[in-house]
């Protein structure tokens, strides 16, 4: 693979993905300090809200320890270089928070949907565009679908004003072939000047190498965290994407210790548990499980004594994305109430 | 003289051949017009088989007919964008408008929850809220009538064939209306909606969860008791609407999981959200029908040339 000279943008999601492992309760002042960091280190995209996007706030996935105004205005106005994004799940988040996040100075907005219901993103990526924001759409769940089926939602999305699309791996489920079968179509079929982007979870450890396919593929921009802090296993984790990427001759502009340096001193003594590879982190990469179902599955045990990865199997089998959080009590109530009977 | 009030539905689409389907059975709603802008439209051909009159004029193409064939009720299935002009012109000969669509320009009705008391003022224009807004508005106000509820949250899932293109190009508009609904009828201080869509096959049958956080410790006997009452009462309309879970307490907050199965008329029994919609549109002129019957409340007054 030879990729000397490609140059790429990383985008950070630690404090974006990384409140799902988190339970959204990053401080203010957590959120400073790492941006800062991660400024200094030379990053240059950084993603700031909710998990769940603009307007996630709620009982279903938790209430964050600030909102996302006060976030976005704790952090943008201390960057020295880096830009700032926010992710919006049409059904949760509406216009009226894509515009605040424009009044607070965001300079992307990451529309994402499930990768077949690209068309309710509508309303929002035209906006998005109109408000002259950098606009990505991001099809989350990508591989659920065939290549072919998924560029028809990529298209739909370039034509309501995107000029980035995403190939959005939620359940870290892919592997390199599956990625570069993505973005090699999309490349193919989407017009010359969109932008190709790839998002990563971790949790076959194909993060890295999914990544390099993605750029291999045509893909410009790349999705890690720093620290790996992200849903499930984490994100690609940024410091060592950064050190392959510089080995390789690919262009981040990231200084690869300063960006590991944030990871060991500021990122990583956040994290209320280790964000690693464990057996049911696993299981939503073998399974193709939505990341963040990973502590509401555990919660879920604790409580009703249906082990997590027998839920997060479940969850699997019935074809469920992102955001149904809420059938996962809902399943281990009935599957509890069934053990009890059958005992 | 028939106790039943005739009425007219607008949109010869799949929610409005539904209704037709719904409405045929009813003891005291009988439709006599379908009205569409397609003239070779599968709506209207199917109402026309079924013997319903039918214009593919929109509203205007049956105006001249409605005092003659004593139309009395307007169940509007089209969109937000023709809604005020249709319920103008059919308000203005006398006729109540349910209004299915997301124009809101009366005021919501949820059928077990606030019906009777748009029934006692006659209101002219009521508006159904939103699919999600059906299925779960009844639990929050199931919970808020025990106690006050300072949140009310409501998750809708719904089938991706289930969502029509009106609803696509713009879904804030559920989100808006539904958090609304929450709050207005619902009873919650503050409401929020989030709606899910799913494209799983087969198609999965509609599910909800509904979060109320109350203002002071729940009163666990008397919000089950509230609940299983409420879910009788929808199931009167909606026979598919089922408490699946809960309610689940902890702490302040409450949480119960529903599933809404249609009948399967002319849409697909996985399609609940749909259903729910056209079971409580008919609901509701079925009230004020069997109100105008038993003199409760008098129809607005028509002089028959």
């Amino acid at each position: 693979m030879d990729l000397r000279g490609r140059k790429i943008t990383v985008h950070d999601m630690s404090l974006r993905d990384g409140m799902h492992a988190k339970q959204h309760q990053i401080s203010i002042e957590e959120m400073q300090t790492v941006s800062q960091g991660l400024d200094d280190a030379g990053v240059p995209l950084i993603e700031v809200t909710h998990g769940d996007g603009l307007g996630g706030a709620s009982v279903n996935w938790g209430f964050p320890a600030a909102s996302d105004e006060e976030y976005l205005r704790a952090v943008i106005p201390n960057l020295k270089q880096a830009k700032v994004s926010a992710l919006l799940l049409p059904g949760v988040g509406t216009v009226d928070h894509l515009r605040m996040a424009a009044d607070c100075g965001i300079s992307t907005i990451r529309v994402a949907t499930h990768c077949t219901e690209a068309d309710v993103s509508f309303q929002h990526i035209k906006l998005g565009r109109e408000m002259g924001l950098d606009t990505v759409g991001f099809l989350m769940m990508a591989h659920m679908i065939e290549p072919d089926k998924l560029v028809e939602q990529a298209l739909l999305m370039e034509s309501y004003g995107a000029n980035c699309i995403y190939v959005t791996d939620s359940a870290g489920y892919m592997l390199p072939d599956d990625v570069a079968a993505r973005i090699s179509l999309f490349r193919e079929k989407l017009q010359p000047e969109t932008e190709l982007g790839f998002h990563g979870h971790h949790n076959l450890s194909m993060g890295i190498a999914n990544s390099l396919a993605a750029v291999e593929a045509g893909a410009n921009r790349i999705d890690c965290a720093c620290g790996g802090m992200g849903a499930g296993a984490g994100n690609t984790p940024m410091e060592v994407f950064v050190a392959v990427c510089d080995r390789m001759g690919i262009e981040t502009g990231v200084d690869v210790f300063k960006i590991a340096d944030v990871a060991e001193e500021l990122v990583t003594p956040m994290m209320d548990f280790p964000v690693r590879i464990d057996r049911n982190s696993l299981t939503l990469g073998y399974a193709g499980v939505y990341s963040s179902f990973l502590l509401f599955a555990k919660r879920a045990e604790e409580k009703y004594g249906i082990p997590a990865r027998e839920l997060l199997l479940e969850m699997g089998r019935r074809k469920a994305v992102g955001g149904q959080e809420d059938m996962i009590e809902d399943m281990a109530l009935t599957m509890a109430k069934e053990r009890k009977a059958s005992q | 003289m028939s106790k039943k009030l005739r009425a007219a539905i607008i949109g010869s689409g799949n929610i409005g051949t539904d209704l037709l389907m719904k409405a045929m059975r009813s003891e005291w709603i009988e439709p006599v017009w379908m009205v569409g802008i397609e003239a070779d439209s599968e709506g209207l051909k199917r109402a026309k088989d079924f013997g319903i009159k039918t214009t593919a004029g929109g509203v205007d193409g049956m105006l001249d007919q409605v005092i003659a064939d004593d139309i009395r009720i307007a169940f509007d299935a089209t969109s937000a964008y023709v809604h005020a002009d249709n319920s103008r012109k059919l308000n203005e000969l006398g006729v109540i408008m349910v209004d299915l669509t997301p124009a809101a320009i009366g005021p919501f009705c949820i059928p077990p929850v606030n019906l009777k008391a748009h029934a006692e003022k006659l209101e002219m224009n009521v508006n159904m809220v939103t699919c999600g807004g059906q299925a779960t508005i009844p639990m929050v106000a199931a919970i808020s009538q025990v106690q006050p509820v300072d949140y009310g949250e409501i998750i809708a899932t719904v089938a991706s064939q289930s969502v029509g293109p009106g609803t696509r190009m713009n879904i804030d508009e559920f989100t808006r209306t539904t958090s609304a609904g929450v709050e207005q009828v619902g009873g919650a201080k503050k409401g929020k909606a989030i709606i899910i869509i799913n494209p799983a096959e087969p198609p999965m049958v509609m599910r909800d969860t509904v979060h109320c956080l109350t203002a002071d410790e729940p009163d666990q006997a008397a919000i089950t008791r509230s609940i299983h009452e409420m879910v009788a009462a929808v199931q009167e309309y909606v026979p598919g609407y089922k408490l699946v879970n809960g309610p689940i307490f902890d702490g302040n907050r409450v949480s119960v999981f529903m599933e809404v199965e249609g009948l399967g008329d002319f849409l697909p029994k996985y399609a609940g959200n749909l259903d729910i919609m056209t079971a409580a549109g008919l609901r509701t002129a079925e009230m004020l029908a069997e109100e105008a019957a038993s003199g409760r409340i008098e129809l607005p007054i028509r002089n028959v040339a």
